[in-house]
């Protein structure tokens, strides 16, 4: 009888030690993305045409085609596992895209497949909301000042350049995702992609401007990997 | 007495499931029907190397011989993303609509009216250039727009219409005489990078997907997929559409209509429709 609680009070341990410790699952990916080379200076913005945003910035916007930030790092930049992941079901909170002071922000979304995508305008004038992708539908839709948000969504994972036709300058991009496993590189050109199960995957990273490239990590538990990106940098 | 044998049995049910075969072909192809017409795509397919392929390419991609000395590139099937259409934006025509464009042609560009072609030519044609993209097999066309019926003409249409010009910011490419001249019209760019103007109200009578005030409602609510026109479904009531249809025949200054008359019958409009209306000599020359 004492043998018998003896191995039931073990086993009981055992499987409460096994609960404590499982977690969430393993891995991680991170690193930073940097550019070599010297990329084209951000052009000034001229927003006299739309006095009603032109007011809303003590100083010129610039371009964001390429932003930069200290140590030559690169913002903007999608990093996300292509392969050695499953797609996923897109979560039904929606990604959020605002036009504020004739600017996209965030100028890149991300957002999964089917995930719902809600765009508000914050300006006093109208925009037309005119994302063009190749894969996915093209449409274009007004959007005046004190609309309700406009709720979209993409079926096809695709990088799409978002503009708006009266405000010529407007630029910005969705990058539609197959899973949930993605990043955008932030002013020192860091990015995380947690919560990775054991396995080999592909980490792509993509910039609007400087294209895409992609390397082979494995993950074999809990263990942080770092993976670094370097894009070529252009002059125009 | 002749009894139904299994044989005979098996016979006539085979026979039977053969006879399905066809339609069974058929049902895995778009159908297409314009008119009281049903297209046939291998007839479209003569028809289209006949007359369309120079323009629209080999491919339908809108890429032919043509195309590089045209100024609004032909329209790429492939893409599938059309202009004229009674459905939302984002989504395919129907038939019909592609029956109207074929027939009308787009004016202000190189698509001519293709009176030329009969209903059954037509049809056939819708059939074959569906074969050019994937998207007419992986969805349906849209759901038409409901257009509800003209409510009375009236000045205070005209002026609800007038209102809603300035709000919607419509003069912001269109320009506040309607003449494609407003402050963001001169970096308009199609979707294929081409820099494109904006409807001009003043000159003419005829939009480019259609002539009668429905198919101006249906306009500015489908908008033009594949150029800077948005659509304005979403922000505009259908009866505040009617009123906006009105104004926009006020700015049609060259072409006379109802809204017109009504319109110069009032002060305010008499003195716009005079400071809009065109001065110059019939030639052209020293146009105003």
């Amino acid at each position: 009888m004492k043998n018998r609680r003896i191995t039931t009070a073990a086993l009981a341990a055992l499987i409460i030690s096994a609960i404590v410790y499982a977690g969430p699952a393993g891995g991680t990916i991170s690193g930073k993305v940097t550019y070599e080379g010297t990329p084209a200076k951000p052009k000034s913005i001229d927003m006299s045409k739309e006095p009603s945003c032109a007011k809303q910035h003590a100083t010129p916007v610039t371009t964001e085609g390429v932003v930069t930030g200290p140590n030559n790092s690169l913002e903007n930049v999608v990093v996300y596992i292509s392969a050695g992941i499953p797609d996923e079901s897109a979560p039904s909170t929606p990604a959020k895209f605002d036009q504020k002071g004739c600017q996209y922000i965030p100028h890149v979304l991300a957002f999964q497949v089917n995930q719902p995508l809600e765009i508000v305008n914050d300006d006093q004038t109208s925009h037309n909301i005119h994302p063009r992708p190749m894969i996915n539908r093209e449409w274009n839709k007004s959007q005046p000042p004190g609309s309700p948000p406009d709720i979209e969504k993409y079926d096809k994972p695709e990088f799409i350049p978002v503009k708006c036709n009266i405000h010529p300058w407007m630029s910005g991009q969705f990058a539609v995702m197959k899973n949930s496993h993605y990043a955008i590189s932030s002013n020192d050109g860091g990015f995380t992609l947690p919560n990775l199960p054991p396995g080999k995957y592909t980490v792509t990273a993509w910039h609007e401007s400087y294209g895409d490239q992609s390397m082979d990590v494995t993950i074999a538990g809990s263990e942080t990997k770092t993976v670094n990106f370097v894009f070529k940098a252009k002059p125009y | 007495m002749r009894t139904l044998t299994t044989n005979s049995v098996r016979t006539f049910l085979a026979l039977l499931a053969v006879s399905f075969l066809p339609a069974l072909a058929t049902a895995q192809q778009v159908q297409t029907h314009a008119g009281k017409w049903t297209g046939n795509a291998d007839r479209g397919k003569q028809l289209y190397f006949r007359y369309c392929w120079g323009c629209h390419g080999f491919r339908g991609d809108g890429a032919g011989e043509n195309a590089p000395y045209l100024n609004i590139l032909p329209r790429n099937f492939v893409a599938a993303t059309f202009k004229c259409r009674s459905t939302p934006t984002g989504t395919l025509p129907t038939d019909q609509d592609l029956y109207n464009t074929i027939e009308r042609g787009i004016v202000n560009s190189n698509m001519p009216s293709w009176i030329t072609l009969t209903g059954q030519n037509r049809a056939d044609l819708i059939s074959f250039i569906k074969t050019f993209s994937p998207r007419w097999m992986a969805e349906k066309p849209g759901e038409p727009l409901h257009i509800p019926a003209e409510p009375k003409l009236t000045v205070d249409s005209i002026k609800r219409g007038q209102a809603l010009f300035q709000k919607l910011e419509c003069w912001k490419c269109h320009g506040q005489e309607g003449r494609g001249d407003g402050p963001s019209a001169s970096t308009l760019t199609d979707n294929n990078d081409q820099p494109i103007r904006p409807f001009n109200f003043a000159a003419g009578s005829r939009f480019k997907c259609g002539s009668t005030n429905e198919d101006l409602y249906r306009i500015f609510n489908t908008g033009l997929d594949g150029t800077p026109m948005p659509s304005f479904a979403d922000v505009v009531k259908p009866d505040e559409a009617w009123d906006l249809v009105h104004y926009l025949r006020t700015l049609q200054v060259t072409h006379k209509s109802p809204e017109l008359a009504m319109w110069e019958s009032t002060k305010e409009g008499a003195a716009l429709i005079a400071a809009a209306k065109p001065h110059g000599t019939p030639t052209g020359s020293g146009v105003r």
